[in-house]
C-alpha cells in the first residue's frame, strides 16, 4: 500500500489548479472563484491529512522517507531529480499548513467580502498555497527553491494587494528587496553544495557517505582561509532563512508587511511562509550539525536569540494591534532558531507546528476585531470583550498558548525548547551558546506574556476610547475558523507532552511528537525546575500585564503607562531606530551609489561615449552625403545633361514642316543621283 | 515629227515646277495643285516613251490612265484632309498645323 503516497504529487496541484482557473476563467464571479479556492485547498487538505495519518503509523516512511520522483534533468555531472517525498518533517508540517490554510481561505470570504479585487485576492492565495506545500514536500533544494520563490512572488503581490496606499505598496516592494538579499546568499549556499557534492536531493545529502566526504572536504575563501565546507554552505544556506523567516538583521520587512489584508498577515507573515526559513534550517539540520562547534550552530543560536530577545522588547511598545503580533512573529521564529542553534530539532519543530496554530488564531482574531471596531488601533480599542465574545475567547486561548501558560499548546513547544537548551548548557557550562540562548529565551517568554496580556487588556477589557467604535461580532465565516483554531491552540500541544510527564505523558502517547519527527534524536529528558520556571516567568508576565493594563484600563486620552519608562519607551516604539539606521546607511548608500553610477551613464561616461560615436556616425554619413549628391548625382545628371543636349541639336531638324522634309528627301534623292552619275562604279 | 527630247525637257520643266510648288507654298492647296503637276510630268514622260519607244503595247497608255485615277483619288482626299483642318482649325497654312511637333 505503498501507492498511497504517491499522491503526494498531487498535492500542490490543486490549489494551483485553483489559483489558474480563477486567474483565467472565474475572475468576474466572486462567489465561483471563493469555491474554487475552498475546493483547491479542501481536497489538498484532505489528501494531506489522509496521508499524514498513513505515514505516523508508518515507521519505514518516517525513519527512510517515501519519494515520488517526477522528472530528471540531464546535467553536466549526471541526472539531476527532481520530486516529492514524505518524511517525518513533511508529515509534521503536512499536518499542519494545508489546514491553517484552510481555515484561513474560508476565514477571508468573510474578511475580503465587498474588496473590488476578491477574486484575485484567492487567486494570490491560492498561488501561495501552492508554493508553500510544494516546499514542504519538495525532496530536493532545487524544486524548494522554486516553490520558495513562489512564495516570495505571492508574499510580495500580497502585501501590496491594496496598492492605492502607497504605504502598502512600498511595504510590498521592502518585502521583496529584503528577502531577496537572503535568497541570493541561499541561493550561493546552493552553489557551493551543489558544486561540492553533485547533488541537491535531501535523501543523497544526508546519506552516510555524503555527510562523511562533507565532514573531510575544506574550501579556500578569501579573509577567513582554509575552513571545513559544511559550516559555510549551512550559514549561506542559513541566509535564506534569515530573510525568509524574518530574523535579525533582515527582519524589519515583516512589520511592514502587515500593509496587507488581515488574513494574508495570518497566512503568509505569521502561520506559513514565514516558518518557511525554520523548516529549510530544519531540513538542512544535519548540515548544520555536522560540525557543531564550528560557526555553523552558534551563528543560528546567536541570531535567533537576539532575534528573540529582540523583537519581543520592540512588541512591548507598539500600538498596533497587528504589528505587536508581528514583533511577537519574528520573535518567534527566533525562538525556532535559536532552538535549532543548540541542536534541539524536535522542539524547534514543534513550536513551528504549534505556533502556526495559535499565532494564525491570533491574526485571525486580530483581523475579526479590525473588521468589527474599524481601527488598527489598540489604544482606541477597549472594552471589546462583551461586543466581541466569540472573537474574545478565541483571542485568549491564542494569547495563553502564546505565552506559554500550561496546558496550551505553546507551553510544551516552549518549555521543550527552554529544556534542551538548559540540557545543553548543563553540559557545557556558563560560557557557551545554550546559556545565552537559555537566558534571552526566558527573559523572552516574561515579555511575551506581559506584552500579550497588555495586548488582550488594551483591546477587550475597559471602556472603548474613541467614540465611533460600534464594534459588532464578526460573521460565522470569520469566527468558525477562529473556534477551530482555538481548539488546537489548546489542545494541540498535548502530542509532544514529555513522556515522563506524570498521566499526561503515558496519555498522549509518551510524546507522540517525538516518535513521529525525532526518531533519530533522544529526546528531552523532562526538567521540572525549567518547567516551572517558565510557568512562572509566564505568570509574572501576564500578572504584571494585569497589574499594568488590566487592573485600572486605561481611560480614553490617558497615556499608555510604558511612556514611563522615558526614552527606553522612544527606542522601543521607533523599534531601535533599526529602520532609520537602514535607510542611513544601507539604502541611502545604495542610492548615491546608485545614482552615481547614473550619472556616470548618463553624463559623465557612457552617454557622452555614445553620443561621440553618434556624432561620428552623423559626420561620416554626411561625407556621404555630399559624395552621392556631387559624385553620383553628378555622373547622372551629366549623362542625362548630355543627352539632352544632342537632344537639343537634333531637334532643329525636326522643325514640323512637311516642306522642310521633303527639302531634304528632294536634296538627298539630288545628292545620290549625282552621285550615281559620278563616282566610278 | 517632234523629237522626244523635247517632251522628256517639257515633262521635266513641269516636274520641277511642281516640286517648286510643293516646297514654297505655304498654302496647303498651293502644295496639292504643285503636287497635282508632278503626276502630270509622269504622265508626259509615260505617254511620251510610249509613243516613241513601244507604241505596239498598251501598258504606258494603261499606266498613264492608271496615274490620273490616282491623281484624281489623291486631290480628293487631299482636300477632304484641307477642308476638315481648316473646319477645326480655321486656316490653311501648312506651317501653322504643327501638332505633331508640341
Amino acid at each position: 500500500m505503498t501507492e498511497l503516497y504517491d499522491w503526494v504529487r498531487l498535492i500542490p496541484l490543486f490549489p494551483f489548479l485553483a489559483f489558474a482557473i480563477i486567474l483565467l476563467f472565474t475572475q468576474r464571479n466572486q462567489k465561483l472563484s471563493t469555491y474554487l479556492a475552498w475546493a483547491g485547498i479542501g481536497i489538498t487538505w484532505l489528501l494531506g491529512w489522509t496521508i499524514v495519518f498513513r505515514a505516523i503509523g508508518d515507521k519505514h516512511v518516517l525513519e527512510e522517507g517515501f519519494r515520488a520522483p517526477i522528472f530528471s534533468i540531464p546535467t553536466g555531472r549526471g541526472l539531476l531529480e527532481l520530486g516529492f517525498q514524505v518524511d517525518a518533517l513533511t508529515t509534521a508540517m503536512l499536518f499542519m499548513v494545508p489546514f491553517v490554510c484552510l481555515m484561513i481561505f474560508i476565514y477571508s470570504k468573510g474578511y475580503m467580502h465587498g474588496d473590488p479585487r476578491y477574486s484575485r485576492f484567492f487567486a494570490y492565495i491560492s498561488l501561495f498555497a501552492t508554493g508553500m506545500l510544494g516546499l514542504i514536500v519538495s525532496d530536493n533544494l532545487l524544486l524548494l527553491y522554486i516553490f520558495w520563490e513562489v512564495m516570495g512572488l505571492c508574499s510580495y503581490l500580497l502585501i501590496g494587494f491594496w496598492y492605492e496606499k502607497p504605504s502598502a505598496m512600498k511595504a510590498g516592494l521592502k518585502a521583496f528587496i529584503t528577502t531577496r538579499i537572503g535568497d541570493v546568499i541561499m541561493f550561493l549556499g546552493m552553489l557551493l553544495l551543489y558544486s561540492v557534492t553533485g547533488t541537491l536531493s535531501f535523501h543523497e545529502i544526508f546519506s552516510e557517505e555524503t555527510l562523511h566526504f562533507l565532514k573531510e572536504t575544506t574550501v579556500w575563501l578569501p579573509l577567513v582561509g582554509t575552513v571545513s565546507v559544511a559550516p559555510v554552505i549551512a550559514v549561506l544556506l542559513f541566509g535564506g532563512a534569515v530573510g525568509k523567516s524574518a530574523q535579525f538583521p533582515l527582519h524589519v520587512w515583516l512589520p511592514d508587511a502587515m500593509e496587507g489584508p488581515t488574513p494574508v498577515s495570518a497566512l503568509i507573515h505569521a502561520a506559513t511562509m514565514v516558518s518557511a526559513g525554520v523548516y529549510l534550517v530544519a531540513r538542512m539540520f544535519p548540515i548544520f550539525a555536522l560540525l557543531p562547534e564550528t560557526a555553523s550552530m552558534s551563528v543560528v543560536a546567536f541570531i535567533g536569540g537576539f532575534t528573540a530577545l529582540l523583537a519581543a522588547t520592540i512588541a512591548l511598545a507598539q500600538d498596533d494591534i497587528k504589528r505587536v503580533l508581528a514583533y511577537s512573529t519574528i520573535s518567534q521564529l527566533g525562538y525556532m532558531i535559536a532552538a535549532l542553534g543548540v541542536g534541539a530539532y524536535v522542539a524547534a519543530t514543534f513550536h513551528l507546528i504549534t505556533h502556526a496554530f495559535f499565532k494564525a488564531l491570533l491574526f485571525l482574531g486580530s483581523g475579526s476585531v479590525i473588521h468589527g471596531a474599524g481601527t488598527q488601533d489598540m489604544m482606541e480599542m477597549g472594552g471589546l470583550r462583551k461586543k466581541m465574545p466569540i472573537t474574545f475567547w478565541t483571542f485568549v486561548a491564542g494569547m495563553l498558548a502564546l505565552a506559554g501558560v500550561p496546558p496550551f499548546a505553546g507551553f510544551w513547544s516552549k518549555d521543550e525548547i527552554l529544556a534542551h537548551a538548559f540540557e545543553e548548557f548543563m553540559h557545557k557550562g556558563v560560557m557557551s551558546w545554550p546559556f545565552f540562548v537559555w537566558l534571552v529565551l526566558s527573559l523572552g517568554a516574561l515579555l511575551t506574556a506581559f506584552y500579550m496580556a497588555r495586548q488582550v487588556f488594551l483591546t477587550f477589557y475597559g471602556e472603548p476610547r474613541s467614540h465611533h467604535m460600534h464594534a459588532h461580532e464578526s460573521p460565522k465565516v470569520m469566527t468558525y475558523p477562529l473556534i477551530a483554531l482555538a481548539v488546537f491552540a489548546v489542545f494541540l500541544g498535548f502530542v509532544g507532552v514529555p513522556e515522563e510527564f506524570p498521566v499526561l505523558g503515558p496519555l498522549f502517547g509518551h510524546n507522540l511528537f517525538h516518535h513521529i519527527v525525532g526518531h533519530q534524536y533522544p529526546a528531552t529528558p523532562l526538567n521540572w525546575g525549567v518547567m516551572g520556571l517558565s510557568v512562572l516567568l509566564a505568570l509574572t508576565g501576564l500578572f504584571l500585564g494585569w497589574l499594568v493594563y488590566g487592573r485600572n484600563p486605561l481611560k480614553e486620552g490617558q497615556p499608555d503607562p510604558m511612556t514611563k519608562l522615558g526614552p527606553v519607551y522612544t527606542l522601543l516604539r521607533n523599534k531601535y531606530y533599526i529602520d532609520e539606521f537602514y535607510s542611513k546607511f544601507i539604502v541611502r548608500p545604495a542610492v548615491a551609489l546608485a545614482t552615481l553610477l547614473f550619472r556616470f551613464d548618463n553624463s559623465w561616461v557612457i552617454d557622452p561615449f555614445v553620443n561621440l560615436v553618434g556624432k561620428i556616425g552623423v559626420w561620416l554619413s554626411d561625407l556621404g552625403r555630399i559624395f552621392d549628391l556631387n559624385i553620383i548625382d553628378g555622373i547622372v545628371n551629366g549623362v542625362a545633361a548630355v543627352t539632352a543636349w544632342f537632344g537639343k541639336i537634333l531637334r532643329l531638324t525636326q522643325t514640323g514642316k512637311a516642306q522642310n522634309y521633303l527639302l531634304v528627301a528632294i536634296l538627298t534623292v539630288l545628292l545620290l543621283l549625282g552621285l550615281y552619275l559620278y563616282l566610278p562604279m | 515629227m517632234v523629237p522626244l527630247s523635247w517632251f522628256l525637257v517639257l515633262g521635266a520643266a513641269l516636274f520641277c515646277i511642281g516640286v517648286y510648288g510643293v516646297l514654297s507654298r505655304r498654302n496647303a492647296i498651293g502644295i496639292l495643285m504643285g503636287v497635282e503637276l508632278i503626276l502630270n510630268a509622269v504622265n508626259i514622260n509615260l505617254i511620251a516613251f510610249w509613243r516613241y519607244r513601244t507604241p505596239d503595247h498598251l501598258t504606258g497608255l494603261v499606266f498613264a490612265v492608271f496615274v490620273m485615277a490616282i491623281a484624281a483619288a489623291e486631290a480628293a482626299v487631299g482636300l477632304a484632309l484641307i477642308i476638315a483642318i481648316y473646319r477645326t482649325r480655321n486656316t490653311v497654312i501648312v506651317e501653322d498645323v504643327d501638332l505633331l511637333k508640341m
